[in-house]
């Protein structure tokens, strides 16, 4: 890890202040890709910003019938709220498969969807979900914020504080998950509005995406077997040693008829 | 009344308290004053010329002390690291022995090569400076797997080794081989690949070189299995250091697996630069470090034809193997896919004829070498995929084609065609344990509620015998090894009856200073506490090997109970003067020493303090003092032995397995401990199932480069990864040969497990005519299989 200047505000405003200062900023979240990333010395900001200390930047509430959930609650928090548990349960479910229990005591949703990592589980929530990414300065609509791979819509300097989800009439999280590092090659969030199905993926591409023809055959027909005919290309998805391509596709309809099949 | 401290007793571990709340003393832990910290350049590339090294900038770096290199290594004579045992070719020429500096000298030969070495006051200063040191390489094409490495015009690793090629050596009756091939009614063949592992302990490897002045003493703390052994090999071949003047000491140490038996060149940078720099030098290994340069384990490719009469008798068995060395030959590299391996290949059978070749290759990759199991997995791996092979293609049941080919308890002692003598082993009895264990006649019900819910389902054997206690010496010497493999044991009384007891073995997680007290206990009837084992620093300990290769209880135990008997047999000439009685009438039990035919008697305790206050001893024929050394050189191997069965259910949608039942039933003789045993066993088990489902080094093919470098990618079984064991052990055939019975359970797990789990993955994937998958059976590779097979028509 490389010497930098460690600072721990107390406001959002705070915050914003710090980062307009200096060279090479970075904000800390939980610090579970960070910190990894410092003691490899493969980053070298000159000043973390540790966004832990802020009030503003906490708490599970309900709102407008959904959720919204500030970016500094951690993964397990969420997991354990009994809000998030009976207000949108497939969220307190995704946010307990994340990672091993070290990481969800100290990931945040924030960190997790600031980061943008092709296989995280949050993306396809904010996604799936409808979700409002609120920050310092604006709102952002879920399906706008992630850009590509480890891109988002955020500006330079700008801090999310919070995500409002939107309450579905049923969803269910299904992942497949990397043996060793526990992130998801594969996961699908099928979350139901009405007569709007909405199918999200992560893992399986280099940035979440929506199944557009797995969402118009859930459309006409909420059925695991309608997804029989629904296919997502292999083209254009990551492979690894641990996935190919084709393999990711393949899961995805498999992730997809069990999100289904869960949704009861 | 039975000692509740002796032998057989379930004795919780006494060094738990401290490993459990964090007061171990590890290498890592241990500071001195003055200490400064070593930073290692490592090479980035798997193949480079180091064309030259320009530290200058670095030294400019603040808290830099020294850059050194492997020139100023050669300057100061700095030897090459030595490798233990020396194997001949089929045509008798010596292996091909290429020098190992501790720092490269000339050219990179993997990634994590050692090119300089940093000198700083902190770490952090050293790791700083590490990154301006200016190394001039020149890229060269690497050599990355073996069989790669073993073609015309591929890279040469080393320029004096053509082909790459170590050693091409054989072992058995090529002749009657062939002979029985041309018999055979059936002939069962299978291409396998063992694959490289990586053995990461929970500690790193660490070490702290420091040199005093004013005695010239060196003194190397280091994470060794074997201290006498790094002591012996670094002092006398690369150092040169004579034995009075360098002490290793190795403290608690978290896990080797055998990847801390070998001498590594971190080790002498620090010693040599202790001494050059004048302060003490520390070096702790990163989980990245550990990854790139720990010597790794397996990594074979192998052929093998099994010969079948109509009946289903093994005839012959044809092997061919392909060894990855790595870069450099390690410590032992040698002996692992030749002595320790191809010597087991008869398993538990009365295979008549066996034929092993196996070339081994040099390859621009870290070294391996023994990782648990070291070799036998690799045999029992093979032998028994093809058994089950066999099984599948002759249409006789497995576990009947096993029970009709064992070497039976009678025809013990067995000598096999490849080298080995079974004393003992009822084979058919462990699987007649087994069988019920895992309800064997319930499969097909259980498969049918499987296909219910869309699963498949497979159940499968290992049988193993491994060669452990390893070795007697002169068996060893005449096999190329350049060491003896005796143990060593010292048995101290204390005036009030305490006890220390000094071993040669080295505990780093396998409970000696429970089991081998236990031994002290039940033998005088000292209570357990009042027995301290002391391991680990030479000079403390008389000259001993250390502990691999499951040999600690049968080898060092046995030296403890040789010890022992002295310390016995001079209590007895005291407990005679004392008593006023003839020596040949003192008797000794549960630590009384009774005149015989009367009630007079003395205690142990009694006896020690006579020793240490020896007021009117006869000094013409009693020396004071209760203090024995024995060193025990084993007659023969010990055969641990077993049977283990695994039963596995796969989501053909995903490739997913799970295991969902096994029961592993060993023979490891005599048991001391019945708890620590298990927990070996355990652990043994989830590393078997993680190098069958989740394991695998993988190295860039073209460039070298080490894919799988952190957790993240490398895939550790964890709890969830595997179903609660059930673990079964019988002692009726203890060891012919040593005093105490004992087999070895250290690496049984390891070596049945993975097998075990392959053999249950492809009986479940038999329906879409899948006969063979190289582990580890990940998702993806099983989902492949499937997809790339059509299912056979439903049976008639």
């Amino acid at each position: 890890m490389y010497a930098f200047t460690y600072h721990r505000p107390k406001t959002v405003a705070d915050a914003t202040a710090l980062l307009g200062q200096f060279e090479d900023p970075k904000l800390l979240g939980g610090g579970q890709t960070l910190l990894p990333t410092l003691k490899q010395r493969l980053a070298r900001p000159s000043d973390l910003i540790d966004l832990g200390q802020i009030p503003e930047l906490q708490g599970i509430g309900e709102e407008a019938g959904g959720l919204t959930v500030g970016a500094f609650t951690r993964h397990a928090q969420v997991a354990h709220s009994d809000t998030v548990q009976r207000v949108i349960p497939a969220l307190a479910s995704l946010a307990e498969g994340i990672g091993d229990r070290q990481v969800r005591n100290m990931g945040t949703l924030g960190g997790s969807i600031c980061n943008a990592d092709p296989s995280a589980d949050y993306p396809a929530a904010v996604v799936a979900l409808k979700a409002t990414v609120r920050t310092d300065r604006r709102e952002i609509a879920g399906d706008d914020f992630f850009t590509g791979m480890f891109e988002t819509a955020l500006e330079p300097g700008e801090i999310v504080t919070a995500v409002h989800f939107q309450k579905p009439d049923k969803a269910a999280y299904a992942k497949f998950r990397n043996p060793a590092s526990r992130y998801a090659i594969v996961g699908v969030f099928v979350a139901v509005f009405g007569s709007e199905v909405r199918v999200a993926v992560t893992g399986a591409g280099p940035s979440v995406f929506r199944a557009d023809d797995m969402e118009a055959a859930l459309a006409q027909d909420f059925r695991a077997d309608a997804l029989n005919g629904a296919s997502v290309s292999a083209d254009g998805l990551n492979a690894d040693i641990h996935a190919s391509a084709e393999y990711r596709a393949h899961l995805v309809r498999v992730m997809a008829r069990r999100a289904v099949e869960a949704c009861g | 009344m039975a000692n509740p401290n002796g032998i057989g007793a379930p004795v919780r571990r006494r060094e738990d308290a401290r490993f459990l709340t964090g007061r171990g003393t590890y290498t890592d832990d241990i500071n001195r004053p003055g200490q400064t910290h070593a930073v290692f350049v490592r090479s980035p590339y798997a193949h480079a010329t180091i064309r030259g090294i320009d530290a200058a900038e670095a030294m400019q770096a603040p808290g830099v002390i020294a850059v050194l290199t492997g020139a100023d290594m050669a300057a100061d004579k700095v030897g090459s690291l030595p490798c233990g045992w020396q194997i001949h070719s089929k045509d008798g020429s010596p292996m091909k022995e290429p020098p190992h500096f501790p720092i490269a000298r000339d050219r990179a030969r993997y990634v994590g090569d050692a090119v300089a070495v940093v000198i700083a006051e902190t770490r952090e200063q050293a790791k700083d400076a590490a990154e301006l040191v200016m190394v001039d390489y020149e890229e060269l094409p690497a050599a990355v797997t073996s069989l790669k490495a073993l073609e015309g015009g591929a890279p040469q690793v080393h320029d004096d080794v053509g082909g790459n090629l170590c050693f091409d050596w054989h072992l058995g009756d090529a002749a009657a081989v062939d002979a029985a091939f041309a018999q055979a009614a059936h002939v069962a063949k299978l291409d396998l690949i063992n694959q490289r592992l990586v053995p990461k302990a929970m500690e790193p490897r660490a070490a702290l070189g420091e040199y005093d002045r004013a005695t010239g003493e060196h003194t190397l703390t280091t994470t060794s299995q074997n201290p006498h052994v790094i002591r012996l090999l670094m002092g006398a071949f690369v150092l040169g250091i004579p034995e009075h003047k360098l002490r290793v000491v190795a403290p608690d140490v978290g896990g080797g697996f055998g990847s801390k038996i070998f001498h590594y060149g971190e080790e002498a940078v620090v010693t040599w630069a202790a001494k050059k720099v004048g302060r003490p030098v520390k070096w702790t290994a990163e989980r990245s470090e550990s990854f790139l340069t720990d010597a790794h384990g397996r990594d074979h490719v192998s052929h093998a034809e099994l010969a079948l009469d109509k009946d289903g008798n093994f005839l012959a068995l044809r092997v061919a193997t392909v060894a990855n060395m790595g870069a450099y030959l390690s410590t032992f590299a040698p002996s692992i896919p030749t002595y320790l391996y191809a010597t087991l290949l008869a398993g538990q059978y009365k295979t008549p004829a066996i034929y092993a070749e196996v070339k081994a290759v040099f390859t621009n990759t870290v070294p391996v070498d023994a990782y648990r199991g070291a070799g036998r997995p690799e045999a029992c791996y093979l032998i028994e995929r093809l058994v089950e092979v066999a099984a599948a293609e002759t249409g006789i049941d497995k576990a009947e084609l096993r029970r009709r080919n064992f070497v039976p308890a009678a025809a013990m002692p067995y000598q096999t065609p490849v080298a080995l003598q079974y004393d003992t082993g009822d084979f058919a009895k462990n699987l007649d344990i087994a069988l019920p264990l895992v309800d064997y006649d319930g499969f097909a019900a259980r498969k049918a509620d499987s296909v219910r819910r869309g699963k498949l389902r497979g159940i499968g054997f290992a049988t193993y015998i491994e060669a452990c206690g390893i070795a007697p010496s002169n068996i060893a010497g005449a096999l190329g090894a350049r060491a003896g493999l005796y143990e060593s044991a010292e048995v101290r009384f204390h005036p009030t009856g305490s006890v220390t007891v000094f071993t040669g073995s080295h505990s780093h997680g396998q409970g000696h200073e429970t089991t081998f007290a236990q031994l002290v206990s039940e033998r005088f009837g000292v209570p357990i506490e009042n027995v301290e084992i002391v391991h680990g620093d030479t000079s403390k300990i008389p000259f001993g090997m250390g502990t691999y290769g499951s040999r600690s209880l049968a080898v060092g135990g046995s030296a403890i109970v040789k010890a022992m008997d002295k310390v016995e047999r001079k209590a007895k000439k005291i407990a005679a003067h004392m008593l006023e009685a003839a020596e040949a009438d003192i008797e000794a039990k549960d630590g009384r020493f009774v005149v015989a035919g009367t009630d007079k008697s003395l205690t142990i305790g009694d006896i020690a303090l006579q020793a240490y206050v020896p007021h009117n001893f006869p000094l013409d024929e009693l020396e004071p003092g209760l203090d024995e050394q024995a060193f025990y050189d084993p007659k023969n191997f010990t055969y641990p032995n077993g049977c283990h069965v695994c039963e596995v259910e796969i989501d053909p949608d995903t490739g997913v397995v799970q295991v969902v039942n096994f029961a592993a039933v060993d023979d490891f003789g005599r048991v001391i401990n019945p708890l620590i045993v298990e927990g070996q066993v355990h652990g043994g088990l989830v590393q078997g199932i993680g190098q069958a489902l989740l394991e695998n080094c993988v190295y860039d093919p073209e460039s070298g480069q080490l894919l799988t470098g952190s957790y993240m990618d490398y895939c550790m079984p964890r709890a969830d990864d595997v179903p609660s064991f059930t673990v079964r052990y019988h002692e009726d055939q203890p060891c012919t040969h040593n005093p105490l019975g004992v087999k070895g359970c250290g690496e049984a797990g390891t070596i049945g497990a993975s097998a075990a789990v392959m053999n249950a993955v492809v009986h479940a994937l038999s329906e879409y005519g899948i006969t063979h998958l190289d582990m580890p059976a990940t998702p993806e590779r099983v989902w492949q299989a499937i997809r790339h097979h059509t299912p056979a028509q439903a049976a008639e």
